[in-house]
């Protein structure tokens, strides 16, 4: 395990010392009267301090993968274990349990809550870790300085532009030291130029060290990954490395 | 760590309320005017059952009042001319009271007499007292001037007189009448003092109310017999009455009823009609708590049913509040607040908003009862635990009404919290 954060969590089922391990994992969703599939219907793990992308065409299958993979909800069948523990396991608690502590997410939409500002908004997490207010007050300040919104602190998201409130859900995102960064689409809201910088941004987190899964549809984003995931009607077709 | 958890709760509640701050203020709305209007409506029923405690209490506890009365039979046959109607107490009434009954610690028996009164120019018909000197022992009242009957007074059929505050008003006496002569009746009496004395009409008979002059019982006797006329209707109306009144005190509260019971035995063998009613203060006392219980009951019915409505009220603005705010439990839920987390939040929420509720109902309630009191007369008290209590229901009605909202955000999926437009 290369993982900086280390957490008292009971390991539990096979692990081979990946940080996500896929077992088979299937996820059927009901959509209306149709039932949909997603996920991959093959085993696949990835190492700390990679970079994957999720591709495939705009539609579903690619944002669906990331709920499993974000402890949001629980796979239907097969195994997917996040630094060992089997995540199909665990009741609703422990499963925002891990995404508190070992997951961040980053959304199309950003998703920040609008009545709350900046600095609460990258706080959020430390709120529900118990943290004082002053420490999450500092850490928040940290954070929003590396992301280049230091002087931002007091404002509204809806007083920024759009990169900037993506800039500031990646410091929210970055709070809690997760092990995982879940992007849904981040540049997909934003114009190309904005996008490039966003997209530089998780780069240069992926270079210090944080496991980025990304999902995208547009292969210049992509190409900033060093695994590619192709999906096509929401299974895992091929997987692609760079270098 | 929870209590700054808490804190920092109460403090995003009221950020979100502020958000829609008319919204949050015609939500509590239903509840203020619930809280004011329990506070309002105690402070009347607690000012209007207090000033009728103090009325019971001004005729003393461990007092027993006998009164004459005329039955209405002997009125009718006494409508005959040249027909006199006796009735009433007797000095051997009060003789036997004072010394067969154990628990009779004192009797003070008392003629009540209409005389025309003259004072200097002023010349009016007034309501003397015929009594003894222990009367004032019994119905303890400020002395405002001079002095009241003393035993030498009344062992010497003195002419002596003390007026009340109500008769001195009549009479436009002032302090300085104290030692002059006054006419009663036709006799002279001299002033010896003046004293305070319970005014008004109130329900309850207080045997010092609206008397205007107090003279000893053997002058009264000596002077005026036991007879009296009137002319009424043109026809002359005679009756014979020996004493009008007796105040009975009894050795100890608990005593009070048991004696009260073996007076109107004992009455009851020597008056072969019910020419007298007892009246117990203590009795009343407690028939006076009994009415107020039963008032609170009321009340409180009331305004449990006005505080519900509040209440649903505020749940049917919780419940939107919800909905308007799935995305943002959608955010929290993926950040990794638990389910639990989610309900203290909502329920914070409500809770604090049923709180300033509250506050502002308790404001209301203490503005109503003072413009009643001016617009009205009618006293209020507004009671330390009418404000405590109110308070608590509203912080209950929050916790509530707040809990099926905050279940229901906290069930919330979150995948499709966060897909919530």
């Amino acid at each position: 395990m290369t993982t900086k954060t280390q957490h008292h969590m009971l390991a539990t089922g096979a692990s081979d010392g990946s940080l996500v391990r896929l077992e088979h994992v299937h996820k059927t969703y009901q959509m209306g009267s149709a039932e949909v599939h997603a996920l991959a219907a093959r085993t696949l793990s990835f190492q700390a301090a990679d970079h994957l992308a999720i591709m495939g065409r705009r539609g579903l299958g690619k944002s669906t993968m990331l709920n499993p993979l974000g402890c949001l909800d629980r796979p239907t069948s097969g195994h997917y274990f996040l630094k060992g523990h089997d995540v199909g396991e665990m009741d609703d608690d422990h499963l925002s349990n891990l995404r508190l502590r070992e997951l961040g997410f980053i959304f199309q939409s950003f998703n920040l809550i609008p009545q709350l500002t900046v600095q609460e908004n990258i706080e959020l997490p430390l709120y529900y870790l118990g943290w004082e207010a002053e420490a999450s007050r500092l850490k928040a300040v940290e954070l929003a300085t590396m992301v280049g919104l230091g002087d931002r602190l007091q404002h509204r998201p809806m007083e920024l532009s759009g990169g900037q409130q993506q800039r500031v859900a990646i410091a929210r995102s970055l709070a809690n030291e997760p092990s995982i960064l879940l992007a849904d689409e981040p540049t997909g809201n934003l114009d190309s130029a904005t996008g490039k910088q966003i997209m530089e941004l998780l780069v240069e987190l992926n270079r210090s060290g944080k496991t980025i899964v990304m999902v995208t549809h547009e292969p210049d984003v992509a190409a900033f990954a060093s695994h590619r995931l192709h999906m096509m009607d929401g299974v895992i077709d091929r997987i692609e490395e760079s270098d | 760590m929870r209590q700054f958890r808490l804190i920092r709760g109460v403090q995003l509640g009221i950020k979100n309320l502020m958000l829609h701050a008319l919204r949050s203020l015609l939500t509590v709305l239903g509840l203020v005017f619930g809280v004011g209007s329990v506070i309002a409506m105690l402070s009347v029923g607690e000012g209007a059952s207090q000033q009728a405690l103090d009325q019971i209490r001004k005729l003393g506890s461990n007092n027993i009042i006998l009164s004459s009365k005329k039955l209405v039979a002997e009125e009718a046959s006494g409508a005959r001319p040249a027909m006199m109607s006796i009735y009433g107490l007797t000095y051997d009434d009060d003789a036997r009271l004072r010394e067969s009954l154990p628990t009779v610690q004192e009797t003070v028996p008392a003629k009540v007499v209409r005389l025309e009164g003259r004072l200097g120019e002023r010349a009016l018909e007034l309501r003397v007292v015929g009594t003894t000197p222990d009367w004032f022992e019994l119905v303890s009242r400020p002395v405002l001037a001079g002095r009241v009957l003393s035993n030498g007074d009344y062992d010497s059929n003195a002419g002596v007189c003390v007026l009340t505050e109500t008769g001195a008003r009549k009479l436009t006496a002032t302090e300085h009448v104290v030692g002059q002569p006054i006419s009663i009746g036709g006799n002279v009496f001299k002033i010896i003092g003046i004293v305070v004395n319970e005014k008004g009409s109130s329900s309850i008979p207080i045997p010092d109310q609206d008397v205007d002059a107090y003279i000893p019982l053997s002058t009264a006797r000596e002077r005026y017999g036991d007879h009296i006329s009137r002319r009424t209707e043109g026809a002359m109306l005679r009756e014979y009455v020996e004493l009008h009144l007796i105040l009975v005190q009894v050795d100890n509260t608990d005593d009070v009823e048991a004696t009260a019971g073996a007076i109107d035995l004992m009455l009851k063998r020597f008056h072969k009609k019910e020419d007298y009613d007892i009246s117990v203060p203590l009795a009343l006392l407690k028939q006076a708590e009994a009415t107020k219980r039963t008032f609170n009951i009321v009340l409180g019915s009331i305004a449990g049913i006005s505080l519900v409505v509040g209440g649903i009220g505020i749940m049917n603005i919780m419940l939107a509040t919800v909905t308007e705010r799935t995305r943002e439990i959608g955010i929290r839920r993926a950040i990794g607040a638990k389910q639990r987390q989610i309900i203290s939040q909502f329920l914070i929420e409500t809770v604090v908003l049923s709180s300033i509720g509250g506050v502002l109902g308790i404001g209301l309630g203490v503005v109503l009862p003072w413009a009643i009191t001016h617009a009205t007369k009618m006293p209020t008290i507004i009671t330390m635990w009418s404000i405590l209590l109110s308070l608590g229901i509203s912080v209950a009605v929050g916790i509530v009404f707040g809990l099926y909202p905050a279940f229901r955000a906290s069930r919330l999926d979150p995948i499709e919290a966060l897909r919530h437009e």
